[in-house]
């Protein structure tokens, strides 16, 4: 399985990617924004960071950057492509996943682990996953999940709501929302399900000496599925 | 000639830099500020000097990139 992963400046998780990614079979490529193309991939991956220094909004000028018309046109046929912290923010910039993500509710930059609960496994991203709620880090500033009341319906109707933040037994309640994202979202799919943007990181959580592992179950199960 | 535009968050979108702004307002003793709401204001200096082109443009640009339409207005002045 191929996968690519886009580096814009200021992208900064785009290597614990990598690791992951190859750690789990992907024979992943580096894409850099300028380059004029992307090679073939099962995969394309937008990680997390800064992507050219949050100016304008976050994921606002990667959003319109060259090389996003050729992840446009991939996801638009059908590819997979997986959008981390600010790869979320780009992908909702883009127009490919509804919505934004404002600035968290309470003023704070969020860094630490949290609980989120997978709402929908009928998907290459959560078929058969070993486990429904997983331990994952998130780091962001800017990861209240805010969409109009059409947007909202349709993405309940769809089934598009990937990802909730909850606590450790799926129990998914505002004390358990870090940033006051709507209905505790946390992650959302486009509506054929081959896109899937979320603020927490797997990337970050695949080996237990470092973090946790639930990130394991993540990638292991994605390998699969693509297989 | 130049063009400017004004960027503000739509009424009922959470804008917690201005809530803070408020807050530290009200600390100064400018207790008559009851709400503020952060924008964004930009001078764009653009090559024709046609304004009704320059403004079909500049509309252009708020769509595409200035503002995020799901939570933000624009304005031209």
């Amino acid at each position: 399985m191929k996968s690519s992963v886009i580096i814009f400046p200021g992208s900064n998780c785009d290597r614990d990617m990598d690791v992951a990614l190859k750690k789990f079979g992907f024979k992943n490529q580096m894409v850099w924004h300028n380059d004029p193309e992307i090679p073939k991939s099962d995969l394309i991956v937008l990680p997390g960071g800064f992507s050219y220094g949050d100016y304008l909004r976050c994921g606002s000028i990667a959003g319109k950057s060259k090389i996003i018309k050729s992840v446009i046109e991939f996801a638009n046929s059908g590819g997979l492509v997986l959008g981390i912290c600010n790869g979320f923010q780009i992908l909702t910039e883009t127009g490919l996943l509804p919505g934004v993500l404002l600035q968290n509710k309470y003023q704070k930059f969020i860094c630490k682990n949290v609980y989120v609960k997978i709402n929908n496994k009928e998907n290459k991203y959560f078929k058969n996953i070993k486990k429904e709620i997983l331990e994952l880090h998130i780091a962001h500033n800017e990861g209240n999940y805010f969409c109009t009341e059409e947007e909202m319906k349709s993405l309940n109707d769809n089934d598009q709501i990937a990802v909730t933040y909850c606590n450790e037994k799926g129990k998914e309640d505002e004390q358990f929302n870090p940033n006051g994202a709507l209905k505790n979202i946390a992650g959302i799919f486009s509506k054929k399900k081959n896109i899937l943007g979320m603020m927490p990181h797997p990337e970050r959580m695949i080996d237990k000496y470092l973090s946790s592992n639930d990130g394991n179950f993540f990638f292991e199960n994605l390998i699969e599925n693509l297989k | 000639m130049k063009v400017k535009v004004i960027v503000t968050l739509k009424n009922g979108v959470l804008d917690p830099q201005g809530k803070a702004i408020q807050q530290t307002l009200n600390g100064m003793s400018f207790s008559e500020v009851k709400e503020v709401r952060q924008g964004k204001y930009f001078d764009i200096e653009v090559s024709t000097t046609d304004e009704k082109k320059a403004r079909t443009k500049a509309e252009e640009m708020c769509k595409k990139l200035l503002a995020n339409l799901v939570i933000e207005d624009y304005k031209i002045l």
